[in-house]
């Protein structure tokens, strides 16, 4: 089943560069799919339409449909707060607050009204779980997360948006500061994820799109040249461009 | 093959370095002068006696105490007033102005920290402290309140202008996470963007205070100068006196070398430690600051 509809989308920062031209795509519920291509393409642009990141830099038109279980979330009269509990996202840089980990991980639920130290402490443990980082902080909970390695940070971050209990998850490029090792493990912690959630992934490389995806759209100057639900793209590209970025012609 | 002489080279670098050690230099012969000059008076009047309370050196009295708790209760209030309204507005130019707002008031903001306190000292006794004294029906209106609004006003800008490029230097990111948690632009203001910027805060604070203590001109003209123990609540409404004042006010009539003048120049010292303390308690917030930046980095 489909769980975001983008119906010709099309944006345009404040300075005039054009960031996403009519770009239509569905995206299916409980895997992972990646939006992979250069820099520049767009892909991240279209992340922070979902939850509406956006906003927040200037954006001078927008046409076309976001919906989400059928609701458009471009809708100005969207309750911006309550979707971005619903989207979660992970940045490139891993972003902990400048508070304990424990903290980090409680902020998000404080936020949306939860003040039972049980609950907080339940769902700080299965998030940690799912972003398979419990057993390396699990003693030192209360320390601050910023003192955590690049890897762990970045696990926290995850873990920080699974404990609102998202329906869907962002990550724009999770993995690129991180080494092999904490890459393996995030990238794990995702093929468990996909279970439950929604995951729309930005890869920091074409191997990685590879390695991920369960669909995957490439998309080029701000067009989605190519969608295939699957894992044709990469074997099967139908796009002389999608062919040459995969095979490494360029990019 | 012998190294050539490079002259200007020299002379140029031995003249920075004549500046710098030149600047070390004033500041120890300042200390040593202020420490010369005022030490003597722990001679000649009993410290018991220059922590009385009653100033009135014409009849020997030395009593130091109203004039330090004088610049206390000013400070503090001028703080109070400060505070809140030195880092709320730095939060507003920062965090929630449109562009064209912030690009006016920033400039605007560093002007006033320039102003001249004399004109400020205009400005209270013509309008403060007249208001003062109609709107709460005080015998006078130069009190200890009308020091603390107008070194408030002082140091309003000097907090604004530092706390405001502290929150400005917290990266975006940290922003757009809490956002992305769901956070409101309040909550993600008081729990992540003030918290970040914690140091830097702090600094502003410290700077103000600095500020505040040092002033003389703008206090001395508002807040009628008279030398009584300033330490119940109701003394912020009465007429106070604070040391730099006094200094300002006394030194050019007091005989060189008489015991006035030697305790003018201890109230010089601890003025002195204060400015010190505080500059130190400011630093060392910094310094950790930064240590614990370099710890992150490595």
């Amino acid at each position: 089943m489909d769980k975001i509809l983008i119906d010709s989308l099309s944006l345009q920062y404040a300075d005039g560069t054009e960031s996403l031209r009519n770009v239509s795509l569905a995206i299916p519920e409980k895997a992972i799919t990646v939006l992979f291509g250069p820099a520049g393409g767009g892909k991240s642009t279209l992340l922070r339409c979902l939850n509406r990141l956006n906003d927040l830099t200037e954006v001078r038109a927008s046409s076309g449909k976001v919906l989400i279980d059928g609701e458009n979330v471009l809708d100005p009269k969207t309750d911006v707060i309550a979707l971005r509990r619903k989207v979660g996202m992970v940045f490139a840089r891993p972003v902990v607050l400048p508070m304990s980990i424990r903290g980090n991980l409680t902020y998000g639920l404080e936020l949306a009204g939860e003040t039972r130290r049980s609950r907080l402490d339940e769902a700080v443990e299965r998030s940690l779980r799912l972003a398979a980082i419990w057993d390396e902080v699990k003693d030192r909970l209360d320390e601050p997360a910023i003192a955590l390695s690049g890897g762990q940070q970045q696990r926290v971050c995850l873990a920080r948006v699974l404990a609102l209990q998202p329906e869907i998850v962002l990550l724009d490029e999770p993995t690129s500061g991180l080494d092999p090792i904490s890459t393996g493990k995030v990238e794990a912690a995702l093929q468990e994820l996909k279970k439950d959630y929604t995951i729309i992934l930005v890869p920091h490389s074409v191997q990685q799109a590879g390695r991920t995806a369960d669909h995957a759209a490439f998309f080029l100057q701000g067009e989605l040249v190519e969608f295939q639900p699957g894992h044709g793209i990469f074997t099967n590209p139908r796009d002389k461009r999608t062919e040459d970025y995969v095979t490494g012609r360029f990019g | 093959m012998q190294k050539p002489l490079h002259w200007r080279e020299i002379i140029i670098t031995r003249l920075i370095q004549a500046s710098g050690y030149s600047a070390i230099l004033f500041v120890a012969a300042i200390f040593l002068f202020l420490m010369r000059e005022g030490l003597p008076a722990l001679g000649e009047v009993k410290f018991s006696d220059l922590l009385a309370v009653r100033w009135y050196p014409i009849e020997a009295y030395f009593g130091i105490l109203p004039l330090i708790t004088g610049s206390l209760i000013i400070t503090i209030g001028a703080m109070l007033i400060a505070f809140p309204l030195g880092i709320a507005t730095a939060v507003y130019i920062s965090e929630i102005a449109p562009r064209w707002v912030r690009e006016i008031l920033k400039p605007l903001v560093e002007l006033l920290a320039g102003l001249p306190s004399v004109m400020l000292g205009f400005l209270g006794i013509l309008v403060v402290s007249p208001f003062l004294r109609t709107a709460l029906d005080l015998p006078t209106g130069l009190s200890a309140f009308a020091g603390s609004l107008l070194l408030g006003g002082i140091a309003v800008p000097t907090i604004v202008s530092i706390a405001e490029d502290a929150l400005d230097a917290v990266p975006r990111s940290y922003r757009e996470g809490a956002w992305a948690l769901g956070a409101t632009k309040w909550q993600t203001i008081w729990r992540v963007t003030l918290p970040a910027a914690r140091s830097g805060v702090l600094t502003a604070i410290m700077l103000g205070i600095g500020r505040a203590i040092g002033e003389t001109m703008a206090v001395m003209m508002v807040t009628g100068n008279a030398p009584v123990l300033a330490i119940t609540p109701g003394s912020l409404f009465a007429p106070a006196r604070t040391m730099t004042a006094t200094i300002a006010a006394e030194m050019g009539e007091v005989a060189s070398g008489s015991t006035h003048y030697h305790v003018l120049f201890f109230i010089g010292i601890v003025l002195f430690m204060i400015s010190l303390a505080v500059n130190i308690a400011a630093s060392s917030v910094v310094f950790r600051a930064k240590k614990r930046a370099e710890r992150i980095l490595s």
